[in-house]
């Protein structure tokens, strides 16, 4: 299956290090609140690991992994989870209130909620540009060259 | 700040070339340039986690406009009144650079902002909500209703994209 | 003062990109060009001589910061400006679809 996606180099290459890409999105996500980064810098990097993949090797194989009801499942969780995180407080009259306790300081499990929220948004971009990405590619133009 | 002056000249080099070059394939290239100098100016400019925003953010931008000019119908020259076009172009440029330069003199000098919100957010950021990194507990302890709105847009450029490319189809 | 006036002259080099040109992915750009050059200006307004990046260390005091507010509303601005030309190079390929050009001086008959 040597004639989809791109030549050999790229194929291997992009075995080796697109663990360590997925890997890095992650340590960023979750040390947003330490370092600098977030939910949006880390969103965006998950998804260009896996435009990556599909770029390599083709649609086909890429497609194998991750498809478009993957996705989409994903985005609607990102968001669900946002807003149920918001509107927990709402008897007592708060809204987005930061509740759980705030820890010590400088450590990973501290400052409430916001490394719930850093997750909820990395789900929702990440899912979301991904979604962009595939619609954007597989549309096919009567009269263009084979796509590549 | 010398080295931040000679930076924004190179973008602004490298922006001249983006919109001059009868290549599309050159221009978006040209444009990738301008958002990575841009990259390395959020850097000197003490901002670190917009320099990483903007970084994979651009790279993104390219791949999608690069995925939309890979097309057979390419340059074609622009023709008719344009003398009367551009005359009354850098017209309006000349009065808006007037106008902004007298703006200009209102605001503080670069360098001394300020801080009167800010003041509140640094003192007090670390005691109230528990983060290290300010601007995180900015965008998601104190004006986390801003995020919301934003993730409501991107929620809603994802449908947009997904209305205009779906095939209509006839049944027939 | 002259940084200033540098990136008003960035925001009108894209200004002038999108008057006075006539193909579709080169008005795209000029709008690019004057969100970076909008996004420029709010971080160098707020920004501090021989400041500090905004995040706390356990060993350093916290004088000196440069504003972190400017900060946090550029960061939503980069990721709308994204979602933003998604949308408009999506459109501009379905245009390109019915019309079979990029010439917007043809696209002029309202074509469902």
């Amino acid at each position: 299956m040597n004639e989809k996606g791109m030549t050999l180099i790229v194929k291997t290459i992009t075995r080796l290090t697109v663990g360590l890409i997925i890997l890095f999105g992650i340590y960023i996500v979750s040390h947003g609140h330490l370092s600098p980064g977030g939910g949006f810098a880390g969103g965006v990097i998950i998804a260009l690991s896996f435009i990556h993949i599909m770029l390599a090797f083709g649609k086909e194989i890429a497609f194998k992994k991750v498809n478009q009801a993957i996705a989409s499942f994903f985005e609607s969780l990102g968001a669900i989870l946002f807003i149920t995180l918001a509107l927990i407080g709402i008897a007592s009259g708060y809204f987005f209130l930061n509740f759980l306790s705030k820890g010590e300081p400088f450590t990973l499990f501290s400052s409430g909620l916001i490394p719930l929220y850093n997750l909820a948004i990395c789900f929702k971009v990440g899912a979301g540009l991904f979604i962009i990405f595939i619609t954007l590619v597989l549309l096919k133009i009567p009269g263009e060259d084979s796509e590549k | 700040m010398l080295e931040l002056q000679i930076l924004l000249v190179f973008m602004i080099i490298g922006a001249m070339i983006a919109v001059k070059a009868k290549d599309l394939l050159s221009a978006v290239i040209a444009v990738g340039t301008v958002g990575l100098g841009l990259s390395i100016a959020f850097l000197i400019l003490k901002a670190p986690d917009l320099a990483i925003a903007q970084l994979v953010v651009e790279i993104l931008v390219i791949i999608i406009l690069i995925r939309a000019t890979i097309r057979k119908d390419l340059p074609f020259s622009t023709s008719g009144r344009w003398f009367f076009n551009t005359f009354v172009t850098f017209l309006f440029m000349i009065v808006f650079l007037g106008f902004g330069y007298y703006c200009m003199k209102d605001l503080p000098g670069f360098g001394e902002p300020i801080m009167k919100i800010s003041q509140r957010f640094v003192t007090e950021g670390l005691r109230q909500t528990g983060a290290a990194n300010m601007v995180t507990s900015v965008v998601l302890d104190y004006r986390v209703y801003d995020t919301l709105g934003e993730a409501t847009i991107l929620f809603t450029a994802v449908i947009g994209v997904l209305a205009v490319i779906r095939k209509v189809g006839r049944k027939r | 003062m002259t940084v200033y006036f540098l990136c008003l002259v960035l925001f009108c080099v894209g200004l002038y990109c999108i008057l006075r040109k006539r193909n579709l992915i080169k008005i795209i750009i000029g709008i690019a060009i004057m969100e970076y050059a909008v996004n420029l200006f709010f971080i160098l307004i707020g920004y501090r001589m021989n400041g500090r990046a905004p995040i706390h260390s356990p060993d350093q005091e916290i004088l000196g910061m440069v504003d972190p507010l400017p900060q946090a509303l550029v960061l939503t601005a980069i990721v709308i400006g994204l979602a933003v030309t998604a949308l408009i190079a999506a459109i501009a390929m379905r245009v390109y679809e019915k019309y079979r050009t990029f010439d917007i001086t043809k696209i002029r008959r309202l074509k469902g």
